[in-house]
């Protein structure tokens, strides 16, 4: 027998109560948020975002959870903070107005002041009471708290004084982020991790190929699990997002419901009548062969149903697309007004891959679509590694939503498949290459199925245009000289009618000389029935002579008896 | 709540007006009040104002004077503004920090 298997830390988990930070990624991470009623040191470089983490989670906290703050600043001043995170939409001075935050900003020049003998920070413990106690605060952010050791020397007394400070900041029962600059080869420049050690969080700030990414990582979070990756995060007009990665497994669920591509066609090709709704779709293709204009059939097809459809553009802006769906008479316009189709457009270089990813993530997040079109993801350029993971986990987003995705990706004509392909290729459920078959001075566009998991889809190049009112599939030549398109098939099928019509006339020839033979047998056949006829009315004529010679014959011997009775 | 501890026959003229932050009648804020008392009769003698403020019963002045360390001693006359910090049990300091030896030596 089995020892008893008993959970370990689900009880723990239970028991530690969290207090959310209202930052998209980061409570799901940490399972609920920071630990309520803990000190959390958030450590990083200048430049990472320590301050507007510290902001945001006092902000969300008076604004979503009903909980004051207090914002204990070392570096900036009140007046200077509020303008930095209005660009993030926060109305610092209004919630100051309004009771639910105090901002102090605690200053120290080193140059004015004297020492003389024994002192404590009981400064600080005092005005961080009074401004705990003035708004009933449930959350205090000291910013960058280390900033009193370039302030004060003895640095002695103050290590003693923070580490009551932290005690103190326990007792009094509030969710606090202490922030600490970044130093060599430990967390922070004076190692006050070693006093804070209930959770810490590291920000980094990393530049790759000239492109920078934000990161953050949970180093440590007593008695509760947490996400032990580097996870991307974002700061923007909207605030700060974390990305982390939301599905581990593959459990999410799938559905059997189909929905259309937007091409008649192409759904007559799969063998459902169109895509699985959750699946991943790849449409990857020449220059020119109409990716877009696939994907945007697909998106009108989910307007027109209702769909909520988000479209990340890569390479072209909204308008132009637009513009240049309306020459094959795809009107998005309508969508965007009717606020079902969303467009999100940034050129790929703006940020690093991660950032990408989180801001998609966000997107999606935000607009709940049911189908999502990334245009194209070939657009992406950097290590192969990095395409990869970011690919692979923004089509895990999707699928653990239930989105139908759609990816498009320019190959060039002389590799199979390029980077982005190749590393996507095995997360993706259908996968439509579009090709150009080049000949007799002319290019035509095929499309085939490479292949669509779970449904009997059509293994043939099929031939289609491009046209005024969509894409339009042709029915595909298909003969013992292989796959013709373009001219080509419509010098066969000409040739094939040709062929046609001498056959028609041939078969025509044998039926005229059928009838002519037949009308000879008849006459032939009607000779002969009266020659027929002749001979038996002659037979018939010397029958009856006979008979009457006979009669006439027993008539005499009749005669000649009597005559011979009388002669007795 | 401020306590002025000010000595008979303060007079307005050339003198100082110092204010010591203490943070109740701990043993380091007494003595700081003590050493306070004792640097200036030897030498301000006549020409000092002071004015204790204790931040467990007026908390909201810490903010304004930016008071960090316990105890501190501001003087806030003459200008411009100087900071002590610390039990003043080392008197040289202090009166290097209020500028007063300097005057004594002119």
């Amino acid at each position: 027998m089995g020892k008893q298997h008993r959970p370990i830390d689900t009880d723990l988990d239970l028991a530690l109560p969290k207090t959310p930070t209202g930052i998209d990624g980061l409570d799901e991470l940490t399972f609920g948020g920071l630990p309520t009623g803990r000190p959390t040191l958030m450590c990083g470089s200048a430049g990472c975002g320590k301050t507007l983490f510290g902001m945001t989670f006092l902000v969300n906290g008076a604004r979503r959870f009903g909980e004051a703050g207090v914002f204990m600043s070392f570096e900036e001043r009140a007046h200077d903070l509020s303008v930095n995170v209005a660009s993030l939409g926060y109305d610092i001075d209004a919630l100051v107005a309004d009771g639910k935050l105090v901002i102090d900003h605690v200053h120290i020049e080193r140059a004015e002041i004297e020492l003389s003998g024994e002192y404590d920070l009981e400064g600080v413990f005092v005005r961080l009471n009074h401004a705990i106690d003035s708004v009933g605060a449930k959350r205090v952010v000291l910013d960058t708290i280390e900033a009193l050791f370039g302030g004060l020397e003895d640095s002695a007394i103050l290590r003693a004084e923070l580490r009551r400070l932290f005690a103190w900041l326990k007792d009094k029962g509030v969710t606090a982020i202490i922030t600490g600059e970044r130093g060599d080869g430990q967390l922070t420049r004076y190692g006050i991790e070693e006093y804070v050690s209930d959770c810490v969080l590291l920000l980094d700030n990393r530049v790759i190929d000239q492109v920078t990414t934000r990161r953050l990582r949970v180093v440590k979070y007593r008695g509760s699990a947490h996400g032990t990756n580097e996870y991307p995060f974002l700061i923007d007009e909207e605030g700060i997002s974390v990305l982390p990665i939301t599905s581990a497994g593959l459990a999410h669920p799938i559905s059997r419901e189909a929905i259309s591509s937007g091409v008649q066609g192409l759904d007559a090709m799969l063998g459902i009548n169109g895509f699985f709704r959750g699946s991943s779709v790849l449409l990857s293709g020449l220059a020119g062969t109409g990716k877009s204009t696939f994907a945007t059939a697909f998106v009108d097809a989910a307007c027109r149903r209702g769909e909520r459809c988000l479209f990340f553009a890569f390479e072209e802006s909204p308008e132009q697309i637009m513009r240049n769906m309306s020459s094959v008479g795809i009107n998005m316009q309508t969508h965007v007004d009717s606020g079902l189709l969303q467009f999100e457009a940034a050129r790929p270089s703006l940020y690093g891959f991660e950032m990408h990813l989180a801001r998609m993530n966000r997107d999606i997040e935000r607009f709940d679509p049911s189908v999502v079109v990334v245009d194209p993801i070939s657009a992406f350029r950097g290590p192969s590694a990095e395409i990869h993971a970011t690919l692979i986990r923004l089509a895990d987003i999707c699928k653990s939503k239930g989105i139908t995705a759609m990816f498009t990706s320019l190959s060039t004509a002389n590799e199979q498949m390029n980077e982005g392909e190749r590393s996507v290729s095995s997360l993706m459920d259908t996968w439509i290459s579009l090709s150009d078959i080049e000949a007799n001075g002319e290019r035509n566009r095929v499309l085939y199925l490479l292949k669509s998991r779970g449904m009997n889809h059509s293994k043939q190049l099929r031939e289609y245009r491009l046209t005024s009112h969509g894409v339009d599939m042709v029915d595909a030549y298909v003969g013992p000289e292989g796959v013709l398109t373009g001219t080509a098939r419509v010098a066969q099928e000409a040739r094939e009618r040709e062929a046609g019509v001498v056959r028609q006339q041939a078969i025509d020839r044998r039926r005229r000389e059928l009838a002519r033979k037949r009308a000879a047998i008849e006459r032939e056949v009607a000779e002969r029935m009266s020659a027929l006829e002749a001979e038996e009315s002659e037979v018939a004529m010397m029958l009856e002579e006979d008979e009457a010679r006979e009669r006439t014959f027993i008539d005499e011997r009749v005669r000649m008896t009597q005559l011979r009775g009388d002669g007795t | 709540m401020s306590v002025d501890i000010t000595p008979e026959g303060f007079a307005d003229d050339g003198s100082y007006n110092l204010r010591l932050y203490v943070a109740g009648q701990t043993p380091k804020s007494l003595l700081a009040i003590s050493n306070l008392k004792k640097l200036c009769e030897e030498h301000l003698a006549g020409r000092y104002r002071i004015e204790v403020v204790d931040l467990l019963v007026t908390p909201q002045l810490a903010a304004g004077d930016q008071i960090v360390a316990l105890p501190t001693l501001i003087r806030t006359l003459p200008p411009p503004l100087k900071r002590v910090i610390g039990d003043l049990s080392n008197t040289e300091k202090v009166l290097v920090g209020l500028d007063i030896r300097r005057r004594d030596n002119l």
